[in-house]
């Protein structure tokens, strides 16, 4: 039993942070975010420098051979600096799809190596997102195509797609409505094989998400911290008034709470453990749980400043809000862990938790 | 990372649930705050302490089983899973044996360790006075150096069990002139010294719970005393440490009544479906059960790696005052007109743990003073 990140995996995490720090800086994120694609190629190519594109790809494919664990301090990171989807979709989700599918598969030769240098972004949807993010600037789509035969995955190239664009409130994001046709050209994965690879991406995706929600959450209450410490009123910072001081406190232990659920969902899903799918939904719940009043509580501590759009808190207020739902909302996490816990038989209790 | 438990581990757990499962009695005892249940609960220590369960995390020459703090984590699973008795003497084992073994001399240790792993020494807590509440630091009961002795002159409330328990641990003034945390010093107070009287206080549920203690020229040897003269404070913030952290409530306490809560849930699911939110409030039981239980394991490896619990301490005692309540007002809200029923076999013990729950976000540091150690320890926002 180690429930704790050896050295290399904590120095990843700092490294990655220090990067985004400046390269990611909010202003900057504004200016990348105002243009119609939203997405900079320049800091993609620089995070690609940084080895995050490679981190999930095979070493035989030319990456760093990193699991579920690995990124769910990564994905914390991404979720403090709010960095796009496209780039855990990408390097993160699709990179784990595709090494999934069976060993020699065409689609791993092709994709897994131009993930790992950073050439390639990878849009995929899930039967759970009624959109798909990120996919006018995809060089590869995956899609799932729900038939009577049931379930099937499909890999298209941009031209195979159309896409009508849905502008969300988080300026980040680059949702649409995509128009395709299904055929056995484009078909990847079909049957038992297909539902798997829907299973197993939906949970590391809702784990993926929970680790962004936890980052967000951390990310808004420094940023409340900074304000109520420099914010004066009555001659004091705001900071040392007591119903400011407990709104953030409750975040804190949110956050902390959150931590812990996070890292054993990473942990089920790198090691496929059978209560995979309920340790995902929980993190997302705590997660969001987390986001959201950390959110409310920061919008509160910033006073009308908050609402503006000029102050960075609304960039990480509106992801957090927006990723609640994302990969499936909290009615959907919430009745798939009740039909797992309230049936007979259910591992619940003392000595259950691994 | 690796969330599996070694085969050292694994032999643990099933060499305690064997002996549990040989030993626990069969008929529940009567509540530890009565005379009755007190001698009973302290006859099971006697037992658990005769095959050295009673303190697994002591060293074994002091009376323990030298266990880590993951085999304290297992030990806790498997005797809240067996539904044992309630653990009467957590105030000695928990949180003076620990300060004992940080602080005292070797003389002490020999003196008082053993006897407070086998529950001869039944220990009660001084520290609240009337006036001396959430301001701990505004303690006026005073212990005067008078030779090799200190004369203690004061009074003590809400000490738990103080009726029945036959030694006190907490701080006195002993430097009269000293103000706040300065001049405190911590003694160990036999409670039959001439000068004591112990009177009892009704709690929620109408049991001697807790006590005031009064102190009238009593005189305690220096021998008894932690720690220097006038260090007291910083002997008791240990004390206070170990109690918010990791050890005064197990995760395992809160899991079990999670599950006892589902099962509930389960027997009274038709009813219990008429209000859509109970559902809801039972899934959060579990969540926050399971959460509280990874974050001490998540706080115990990072410990046995060598990290200090600090001011996250206070995250804890948060988190688990609020679940238990959460968890108890669910049951209360299952159980509907009957949970007013206290002989009712199936209420009992709800609406018993109901009115315990009330006073969680009370002792052990009220939960607004956790708030704010939070605020300006771990966030370093500016003192008021």
């Amino acid at each position: 039993m180690d429930f704790t990140f050896n050295e290399d995996q904590l120095a990843l995490r700092d490294s990655v942070g220090r990067f985004l720090m400046v390269e990611a800086a909010p202003e900057k994120l504004r200016e990348i975010w105002q243009t119609d694609a939203g997405r900079s190629p320049a800091l993609r190519a620089k995070i690609a420098e940084q080895g995050l594109t490679a981190l999930s790809v095979p070493q035989e494919h030319g990456g760093l051979g990193f699991g579920d664990v690995d990124w769910s301090l990564m994905t914390q990171e991404l979720g403090y600096f709010a960095i796009p989807d496209s780039l855990a979709d990408t390097a993160y989700i699709s990179a784990a799809f595709l090494t999934a599918l069976p060993e020699g598969h065409a689609l791993r030769n092709e994709w897994l190596p131009r993930i790992a240098d950073g050439s390639c972004r990878i849009a995929i949807g899930h039967p759970v997102n009624p959109w798909v993010g990120d996919v006018q600037m995809a060089d590869l789509v995956l899609l799932p195509a729900d038939t009577p035969d049931g379930l099937s995955w499909h890999a298209l190239g941009p031209e195979q797609v159309s896409v009508e664009v849905l502008p969300s409130i988080d300026a980040s994001r680059r949702l649409s409505n995509v128009r395709w046709t299904p055929g056995a050209a484009t078909c990847i994965a079909e049957g038992a094989c297909a539902r798997a690879l829907a299973d197993e991406t939906l949970d590391r995706a809702t784990v993926n998400t929970a680790g962004q929600l936890v980052g967000l959450a951390q990310r808004m209450l420094d940023l409340s911290v900074d304000y109520a410490a420099q914010r004066k009123q009555f001659g004091k910072p705001i900071g040392s008034f007591q119903a400011v001081k407990h709104h953030l406190a409750d975040v804190v232990t949110k956050i902390e709470f959150a931590k812990p659920v996070l890292y054993r969902a990473a942990w089920a899903v790198a090691h496929e453990h059978p209560q995979r799918a309920v340790r995902a939904s929980h993190a997302k719940l705590v997660a969001a749980e987390a986001a959201w009043t950390a959110a409310r509580k920061a919008i509160q501590v910033h006073g009308a400043m908050g609402y503006t759009w000029e102050v960075d808190l609304q960039m990480f207020m509106k992801r957090a809000w927006v990723l609640d739902a994302a990969w499936g909302d909290r009615a959907f996490h919430k009745a798939r862990m009740a039909q797992a816990l309230l049936s007979d038989g259910a591992p619940l209790g003392p000595g259950a938790t691994f | 990372m690796d969330l599996t438990y070694t085969p050292a581990q694994q032999a643990f757990r099933v060499e305690v649930r064997e002996w549990l499962r040989t030993h626990v009695p069969r008929e529940s005892l009567a509540s530890y705050d009565t005379r009755e249940g007190f001698e009973q609960h302290k006859r099971w220590e006697a037992h658990l302490a005769d095959a050295g369960w009673s303190s697994v995390t002591w060293p074994r020459e002091l009376g323990g089983r030298g266990c880590d703090l993951i085999e304290w984590l297992i030990f806790e699973e498997e005797y809240w899973a067996a539904d044992a008795p309630m653990r009467v003497n957590q105030n000695g084992i928990l949180l003076l044996g620990p300060t004992l073994m940080e602080f005292g001399t070797p003389e002490q240790k020999a003196r008082f360790l053993p006897g407070t792993a086998r529950c001869d020494l039944m220990w009660a807590q001084g520290w609240s006075e009337p006036n001396a509440g959430s301001d701990m630091a505004a303690i006026t009961s005073r212990a005067i150096r008078d030779g090799d002795h200190y004369v203690l002159n004061g009074q003590k409330t809400w000490s738990t069990r103080a009726v029945f328990a036959n030694w006190l641990f907490g701080l006195f003034r002993s430097d009269p002139q000293s103000s706040r945390h300065n001049g405190l010093t911590y003694l160990m107070v036999p409670l039959d010294a001439p000068g004591i009287t112990i009177r009892p206080i009704q709690a929620l549920n109408g049991k001697q719970a807790f006590a005031e203690i009064f102190f009238d020229e009593v005189r305690v040897p220096v021998a008894n005393r932690l720690g220097g003269e006038g260090e007291g404070w910083n002997v008791a913030m240990a004390t206070a440490g170990f109690e918010r952290g990791l050890l005064l409530r197990s995760p395992a306490r809160y899991q079990r009544t999670a599950q006892k809560l589902v099962q509930l849930y389960q027997r009274h699911r038709a009813s219990a479906n008429r209000d859509p939110s109970i559902r809801e409030a039972v899934l959060r039981a579990w969540m926050g059960a399971e959460a509280y239980t990874l974050a001490s394991y998540h706080t115990v490896c990072r410990v046995q790696q060598g990290a200090r619990i600090g001011a996250e301490a206070s995250t804890n005692k948060i988190f688990w005052s609020e679940l238990d309540l959460e968890m108890h007002e669910t049951a209360m809200r299952i159980l509907g007109p009957r949970a007013e029923l206290r002989d009712d076999p199936e209420v009992h013990d709800w609406l018993e743990g109901f009115l315990f729950a009330q006073a969680g976000s009370i002792y052990a540091g009220s939960n607004e003073i956790q708030r704010n150690i939070i605020a300006e320890r771990l966030l370093g926002l500016p003192k008021s």
